[in-house]
């Protein structure tokens, strides 16, 4: 299933899901009122959001998914996280720092920093550069 | 040659007439400074990095220890899990979930963090994993002091280092074990060595390149000794998204112990005491809330406990109170407190 496909499927989903949820919020069935939550006091903000943060979360599996990680793990994983973290990896995947530092990272830095140092006429380590002075 | 040196020598016996010996050392001092100046704010400029302006916390540390602090404190018995590649994050991870006494591999660690195509873990998924795990993982304050104070009392410190520049950025995470004022290092688990010591002034920079963040996950009933009131409440709210209510009522209850004034941490004792099916003792935390307080949602909540308990003329007063300040001042609750209301009419 290619990745549009996949990302049309979960909206769709999403969007069912959410309607299921406001149907259930609306005042015909208020048969049962529920509490109010403790993540939703502190927001301040009632189910109003919820379509959005399902979409929001639908993203986040998403975007798991694309990089890398298996459906099951993706799901628990955003389970996990609250609106505002869950809005925060939909926006920052890719830019949020990821640790996972190793030595050869550490030597490609170095390398990095001689390569500029070399350029700019500073040190001459490698035999391929050429000083710009 | 003779000539330029005369040259040079006439301009600072120039100098010299002009101000007086006294000013021109004042003077060769001051340029002498601004080109240290000025070499500083390159180096500042080429890392990107705001560390060299600001005077670490580390050198002020070491002049006047804080009270309290011991001066050196090592925990022996964490354990350590050597990374493999890319894995520093539920490497780090296993090391304080082990140390606080839950069971945890960093293989099953990898499952609830790595991201295989940025080969890392983000600093939210840190969070979120050590919740899935059963702990409580709250944000400490970017002082050192804080750090130090969180080993001194026994628990061990994930924290977020670049080991890089700014510019190259190599993300670490390490687990701070130990420190000593007088030698001014810390000790850490980090990557594949077991006990690494390290510089205050190194350490400080690799840590302020990771915006100091840094955090310490403890079994709910523990907190970190130097969070703030506002991390703590936020750590219990995702904890209870996933906990058992027990755990998370656990969790809020120490939350509660420390800042008995947070209404937050208030509603959400009473909201994990109802979904453990204590209503009574939930309803008991939302009345301590709204008549502290006097809030929308914990009228509403103390409201429907009192409905449930078979309070009905209790639960329509809170429920009047509820839609009176959602109408007066907390709009986003006037559905619940409507529905509320209509609920419980006899």
């Amino acid at each position: 299933m290619s990745n549009r496909t996949q990302r049309t499927l979960a909206t769709l989903v999403a969007m069912s899901l959410s309607f299921a949820g406001l149907a259930q919020a609306a005042p015909l069935s208020v048969a049962t009122p529920a509490l109010i939550g403790t993540e939703q006091a502190a927001a301040a903000q009632p189910g109003r959001a919820l379509l959005e943060q399902t979409l929001a979360r639908a993203d986040v599996i998403a975007g798991l998914q694309a990089r890398g990680v298996s459906v099951e793990a993706a799901r628990a994983r955003v389970a996990a996280l609250t609106d505002s973290e869950a809005a925060h990896v939909a926006a920052q995947i890719d830019q949020a720092p990821a640790a996972g530092s190793d030595v050869l990272g550490i030597i490609f830095t170095i390398f990095i920093v001689l390569l500029i140092t070399d350029i700019l006429g500073f040190t001459k380590v490698f035999p391929f550069t050429r000083s710009i002075r | 040659m003779a000539a330029s040196r005369g040259h040079a020598a006439c301009k600072a016996r120039q100098r010299t007439g002009e101000a007086g010996s006294a000013a021109s050392a004042w003077q060769d001092a001051g340029v002498t400074a601004r080109r240290a100046w000025l070499l500083g704010t390159g180096v500042a400029v080429l890392s990107g990095c705001a560390v060299f302006a600001d005077p670490p916390q580390g050198v002020a540390l070491a002049s006047t220890a804080p009270a309290g602090l011991p001066p050196r404190t090592e925990l022996r018995s964490v354990p350590f899990f050597p990374q493999t590649p890319y894995h520093c994050g539920p490497a780090a991870l296993a090391t304080v979930l082990v140390h606080a006494g839950i069971a945890a591999t960093p293989e099953q660690l990898a499952e609830a963090v790595f991201l295989p195509t940025r080969e890392g873990a983000l600093q939210v998924e840190m969070l979120a994993a050590s919740r899935r795990f059963g702990a409580l993982a709250v944000p400490l304050p970017p002082q050192l002091t804080a750090l130090f104070a969180e080993v001194a009392a026994g628990h061990a410190v994930v924290l977020l280092q670049n080991l890089g520049l700014a510019w190259i950025p190599r993300w670490h995470y390490a687990v701070l074990v130990g420190y000593d004022l007088v030698a001014r290092e810390v000790l850490l688990r980090s990557g594949t060595t077991e006990r690494e010591v390290m510089g205050f002034v190194l350490f400080e920079r690799t840590w302020a390149r990771g915006a100091q963040w840094a955090f310490v996950a403890l079994p709910p009933g523990g907190l970190p000794v130097s969070a703030n009131e506002v991390d703590a409440v936020q750590a219990a709210i995702a904890f209870e998204r996933v906990a058992a209510p027990a755990q998370a009522q656990r969790a809020y209850d120490s939350v509660v112990a420390r800042w008995p004034g947070n209404a937050l941490a208030g509603l959400g004792q009473g909201n994990a005491r109802f979904a453990g099916g204590d209503v009574a003792g939930a309803a008991e935390a939302f009345e301590r809330v709204a008549r502290q307080h006097d809030n929308a949602a914990a009228w509403h909540n103390l409201g429907l406990a009192r409905w449930r308990l078979g309070q009905a003329e209790a639960a329509r007063k809170a429920a009047e109170r509820a839609l009176a300040r959602a109408l007066d001042a907390e709009p986003a609750w006037r559905e619940a407190a409507e529905a509320l209301w209509r609920q419980v009419q006899p």
